[in-house]
């Protein structure tokens, strides 16, 4: 019995955790700089324009294979950025604003476009998009925890989280490799171009990093969550130091955790409260992440409101 | 199809479909209106906060109406939940921007997802009960007109009008605070309550406008219209009434079309007509547009070349080919490239009128920098008849 139980856990739960933390890890490690940059609506922009990308692709070439959905999706972001500059050039526009029209425009055309295609019987629909598939999400092969790192296991991995593994790997790879130059133009661009580091093209590298990583992590969460991961989990390491690199672990850090327990609480809670059925994970998943940075928000030991107010916090205050 | 829409147009498709439409109308005037102010006062993207942060407000209220009254689908209770939540989205970016070392951008990316995400774990929640109409809940995502019931087409007209009185009401002190808050609080304007009315009429559009329009995208209402109307006025208050008129078009516009077939998601249509005007705006309005743009930078680098072309002439150096033969063509050069009669005495006037312009630089540099068409123009059509002739008179 508890052997079924758990080829129940690795087959159906399992792969969710693990698309689920891949994704939040992923993107908390770009938000972390797009945060720094004061850009963390860039994430929101991208999050959404990329869907008319993934909706053309699949118009075009009729499956959902990663490719030439990632494809479409980074033209889609890269068409953007480009229209952002633009109408904010031409119509002397706040950033904001230029991003809002831009961003809800494209929406609209992929949602347009993907209810006409609604028909064509692929599952890629409107909902999935808006809130992901984590719960659809099958590894079919383990049967207990040795059995995981089998070769013929291990190649029943779902497409998604494979694509996932493969983006957050270069993801953390990219900040390992590039840390200098991602930390000293994220602080002081001047500073970087007299340097040497052309801080234009590594903030062209940062959004091109957002969209592949929002559209990797679209499949999984859906659109508006992706935003949850960018920004969540750096925001709460930001409360709790002013290291860099420290920022960037610990947020590596909670997105795990978030993702796990997120999903875990999704899957499980109603059961304790005697309901049958299970939540929505990804949602889940954007709470929690909300929640732990709403404690550091209020209980961060240096910067939280609680210790900013009253006795402690002007001592504090007093000393820097 | 064409017939159907121009019969929805007309508002000849039945009572409930043309309240509907009506009732689109008014909420696009409502959202172009209170939007203008809003983008003005840089406001623009707290919108995308509290629409989403609607989400789980439209849930709670949906399981408070079905616990209260047996039926989870009043449209009034829906709507109270998502000004509550939305509410407390407002709240929350704000707290977070102002006691937090975090930055409104990311204030406005933690509320919108995680309530976002909130509504999303309700919603599914919802989805196990077995109570029936919780379909009815998808609409607020994206926007639907199609099942909508008489009672909450008159909501949402019903609020829209309200919302665009109340703007209209305070029109003048929302004009106050955009053009200069500070001037204003000089002048006694209480600039925080003002602000306060301002965010709250905010939510009460886009609380009222979900259902048609949907949370995504409703955002779209309080943005493209008003961006719209910027390319056309400079003037506020032509802004404001050319934004309502805009966003009236699109949500009626939109919404008449979604009507007209199936699968056509009201939400997408009313942002893409928006999207449309903003196109048209942007490439023909008579002042920022595109086009008119690039004439008046053609003219100019014309206008420029020629007079280039001429001071050179005047001085005996050689010219590029082009404005050369712009020169033949225009009769100051004979056919072989050599000057005739008039383009001598065109040349000379020219390198009269720079002579003057240089010392107008040297005189008055201060001017000389602020005047437009410095060394463009004749100096005859900028100056007065008076300061050109205080030119003429140095040095001689």
């Amino acid at each position: 019995m508890s052997d079924v139980i758990l080829a129940d856990f690795l087959t159906i739960d399992l792969p969710a955790m693990l698309a689920g933390s891949l994704a939040a890890l992923g993107c908390a490690l770009v938000g972390n700089f797009l945060i720094l940059r004061r850009q963390a609506l860039i994430g929101d922009a991208i999050s959404h324009v990329v869907l008319p990308g993934i909706v053309l692709a699949f118009i075009v070439t009729g499956t959902i294979a990663a490719l030439p959905m990632m494809l479409g999706a980074l033209a889609a972001a890269v068409v953007a950025v480009g229209l952002i500059e633009l109408i904010r050039h031409l119509g002397r526009l706040e950033t904001g604003a230029a991003m809002g029209v831009v961003f809800t425009t494209m929406f609209a055309g992929g949602v347009l476009m993907l209810e006409r295609s609604a028909g064509r019987g692929a599952h890629l629909d409107v909902q999935h998009a808006l809130y992901g598939s984590l719960e659809a999400l099958l590894w079919l092969g383990p049967t207990d925890w040795a059995s995981l790192l089998r070769p013929e296991v291990l190649a029943e991995l779902p497409d998604e989280i494979v694509m996932l593994a493969a983006v957050t790997g270069s993801i953390i790879a990219t900040v390992v490799l590039f840390y200098k130059e991602l930390k000293i133009s994220t602080f002081d661009a001047a500073l970087a171009d007299a340097l040497g580091y052309p801080s234009k093209w590594i903030g062209v590298g940062l959004v091109l990093a957002t969209g592949i990583t929002a559209v990797a992590a679209f499949q999984a969460v859906g659109s508006i969550l992706v935003i949850a991961m960018f920004i969540c989990p750096p925001a709460t390491a930001r409360m709790l130091t002013d290291n860099l690199a420290r920022q960037i672990w610990l947020s590596g850090g909670i997105a795990v955790l978030a993702g796990v327990l997120g999903y875990l609480l999704a899957a499980f809670a109603p059961q304790l409260f005697g309901t049958v059925g299970s939540l929505n994970a990804a949602g889940m998943i954007a709470v929690v992440a909300g929640l732990m940075q709403t404690l550091a928000m209020l209980f961060a030991p240096r910067y939280g409101a609680v210790a900013q107010s009253g006795f402690v916090g002007s001592l504090k205050r007093s000393k820097t | 199809m064409d017939r159907t829409l121009i019969d929805l147009l007309l508002l000849q498709g039945g009572f409930n479909t043309t309240l509907v439409t009506v009732g689109a109308a008014l909420l696009g005037a409502g959202a172009g209106v209170i939007g203008a102010f809003t983008l003005l006062r840089r406001q623009a993207l707290i919108s995308d906060a509290i629409s989403h942060a609607t989400l789980p407000g439209v849930a709670l209220g949906f399981l408070a109406s079905l616990a209260l009254f047996g039926d989870g689908r009043i449209a009034w209770m829906l709507m109270l939940g998502a000004l509550a939540t939305g509410g407390l989205g407002i709240l929350a970016t704000q707290w977070i921007r102002d006691h937090t070392r975090l930055r409104e951008d990311a204030a406005i990316g933690t509320v919108l997802s995680v309530f976002f995400g909130l509504g999303i774990v309700l919603l599914s929640h919802i989805q196990t009960l077995k109570s029936g109409g919780q379909a009815g809940l998808e609409a607020f995502l994206l926007g639907s007109t199609a099942a909508m019931t008489t009672s909450e087409a008159w909501l949402i007209a019903g609020g829209s009008a309200v919302v665009v009185l109340a703007t209209l009401a305070m029109l003048k002190e929302f004009a106050a605070v955009c053009f200069d808050a500070d001037h204003a609080r000089a002048l006694g304007w209480p600039v925080a309550k003002i602000d306060l009315a301002m965010t709250f009429l905010l939510l009460a559009v886009l609380s009222v406008g979900l259902k048609t329009v949907g949370l995504i995208l409703i955002i779209a209402l309080v943005i493209i219209p008003p961006v719209t109307a910027r390319f056309w006025t400079e003037r506020l208050g032509k802004m404001v009434a050319l934004s309502g008129v805009f966003g009236a078009v699109a949500c009626y516009f939109g919404a008449a079309l979604s009507a007209s077939a199936p699968a056509l998601p009201t939400g997408s249509l009313v942002v893409l007509t928006a999207a449309a005007m903003f196109s048209v705006s942007l490439l023909l309005a008579p002042a920022r547009g595109l086009v008119a743009h690039g004439i008046r930078l053609t003219r100019f680098r014309r206008r420029l070349m020629l007079r280039q072309a001429l001071l050179r002439l005047d001085q005996g150096e050689p010219m590029v080919p082009r404005a050369m033969r712009r020169l033949i063509r225009l009769g100051v050069l004979d056919p072989e490239g050599a000057p005739t009669a008039f383009g001598r005495a065109m040349a000379r006037d020219a390198s009269h009128d720079h002579l003057l312009w240089t010392r107008y630089l040297a005189r008055h540099p201060d001017e000389a920098f602020a005047v437009t068409g410095w060394g463009t123009r004749p100096i005859t059509e900028v100056l007065s008849p008076d300061q050109v002739d205080a030119l003429e008179a140095i040095d001689q």
